[in-house]
């Protein structure tokens, strides 16, 4: 990579024209949830950036985030995006591996040392000494901790780095927690969802190029233009839920109507994130529009925030079911869950419908 | 492939409408109204607003097409069209792959996307130039 390459060098090497640039710009201003009109300021300081150096590492997690990224359905502007970023080390895309990989870690963070930008997904865990996972032999916690000291910021991709998410879950047997829990002296960005929506990824890197800092943020360190407003302020369906018209099952005539899912258990109201309006699947549509309530997942804890099909308003107190079940024992868990079986079991050869208590069983 | 080449439509017509439309009709109204008084462009992203089902067919259907309509290929093709309410332009870009990647109502007497740019001017001037002189040379 050439240090003093600047974006608009590159694309003028490429033969691309203003006008294409421009066009690129209000994409960017899209992606980045900007007013279209900033679409030329965005072309000014562009085309003055330097390509940062970008490390990114991935611990606890299950390669969905970098799924989500790469599967996204801009490819060419992600293209572009990774054109912008010097991508240095990303062990599951690229092509080194062993020795050579970490090699090309050091030398990334030595050469842009205080100026490369870490992107993580996965959780960190921490008991037994963090031996649940591991890279080239060393803990996940140490490896960001290393990392971390020569960053001028860092991304964390995912509910599980932003959080903890689903390995921080009950009972969260490897002691996992998110990237801010162990990194304090560092801008963190958080892009929360199970995966994150890539428009945010590429967004939240478009924004750091642009105006050389981090977007502003919310009370947990996420991005206020994507996560600023909550699932249901945005929801197609909110006006059914200020007239009182909520589904009661999946397949009741109000579900056709296409209602509000509220009573389904959807976590739209206390869910903040780009969904209803981004959308997934090249803008095809989110999970509302599919018919199922928002599951929340952008949200710290969600994992344990109750049933997915219990209505908010009903009372979750997870702690007290987890310690009831600890004090009846085993043998009792087994015999409930031998008894639900029994009925699900019951159901099936009645052929009754499944109703919204068989799926919390 | 694209999702745009699975033939899925989605129906103008679905039964039901939340109101959004008439709405964002007024903000265009509103948009060019300050256009003829004070000349100030505007522009709405579209990506950003919350359609139900159906209400984006809705909104073609109603802006309908006017007198103007131009394509640009330039990383992937670019629709321009003039709606039949003249001053408000709908221009959506797409990728190389046929993905829609901005769409958005301009409201304004013409998209800047179609001017040539100074950049290009001066580029294309060079070319001439240098055309000129290579004819001289012979």
């Amino acid at each position: 990579m050439n240090e003093h390459d600047t974006l608009g060098e590159r694309l003028a090497q490429q033969g691309i024209s203003r006008r294409a640039f421009l066009k690129f710009c209000t994409a960017v201003a899209t992606m980045m949830a900007l007013p279209p009109g900033a679409a030329s300021a965005i072309a000014e300081a562009l085309v003055k950036a330097m390509r940062p150096s970008v490390i990114w590492l991935s611990f606890q997690e299950c390669t969905g985030c970098t799924e989500s990224l790469t599967r996204s359905h801009t490819p060419t502007l992600e293209n572009m995006i990774f054109d912008m970023i010097s991508l240095d080390y990303h062990h599951t895309l690229q092509a080194a591996s062993g020795f050579g990989a970490e090699k090309s870690r050091e030398d990334a963070m030595k050469e842009f040392y205080g100026k490369y930008l870490l992107l993580v997904d996965g959780s960190i865990p921490m008991n037994d000494g963090g031996v649940y996972s591991t890279i080239a032999g060393r803990t996940n916690l140490d490896l960001l901790q290393e990392v971390a000291k020569g960053a001028a910021a860092i991304v964390a991709v995912g509910t599980c780095a932003a959080f903890g998410g689903i390995p921080n879950a009950r009972p969260n047997p490897t002691g996992a927690v998110a990237v801010s829990d162990i990194i304090t002296d560092k801008p963190i960005v958080n892009i929360s969802g199970c995966p994150p929506i890539p428009v945010v990824i590429t967004g939240v890197l478009a924004h750091y190029l642009t105006f050389g800092e981090l977007p502003e943020l919310d009370n947990l360190g996420r991005p206020k233009s994507f996560y600023g407003e909550s699932i249901h302020d945005r929801c197609y369906r909110r006006p059914f839920y200020d007239q009182g018209k909520f589904a009661k099952s999946f397949d009741d005539e109000g579900a056709r109507n296409g209602w509000c899912l509220f009573e389904l258990g959807c976590k739209g109201p206390t869910t903040h994130n780009a969904c209803a309006t981004t959308k997934w699947n090249g803008g095809t549509s989110f999970p509302i529009e599919s018919g199922h309530g928002c599951i929340g997942c952008s949200e710290p804890h969600f994992w344990d925030a109750g049933s997915f099909y219990s209505a908010l308003s009903m009372p979750a107190s997870p702690l007290e079911l987890a310690t009831d079940a600890a004090v009846v024992g085993a043998a009792v868990g087994v015999a409930v869950s031998v008894a639900n079986r029994a009925k699900k079991d019951a159901a099936k050869s009645a052929h009754t419908t499944t109703t919204i208590a068989d799926l919390e069983k | 492939m694209s999702l745009h080449n699975i033939s899925i439509r989605v129906e103008a017509e679905t039964g039901y409408s939340v109101g959004s439309l008439r709405a964002l009709l007024a903000e265009i109204a509103a948009h060019l109204e300050t256009l003829a008084r004070d000349g100030a462009s505007g522009s709405i992203d579209l990506n950003s607003l919350p359609f139900a089902p159906g209400e984006y067919e809705q909104l073609r259907q109603l802006l309908g097409q006017g007198e103007v309509s131009a394509h640009i290929e330039a990383i992937g093709p670019s629709e321009v069209i003039e709606t039949r309410y003249p001053g408000v332009w709908w221009v959506t870009h797409y990728n190389v792959e046929g993905d829609i990647v901005a769409d958005m109502l301009e409201i304004t007497d013409i998209p800047a996307i179609i001017r040539s740019q100074p950049e290009d001017i001066a580029g294309g001037l060079e070319l001439l130039r240098a055309q000129l002189n290579d004819e001289v040379q012979q």
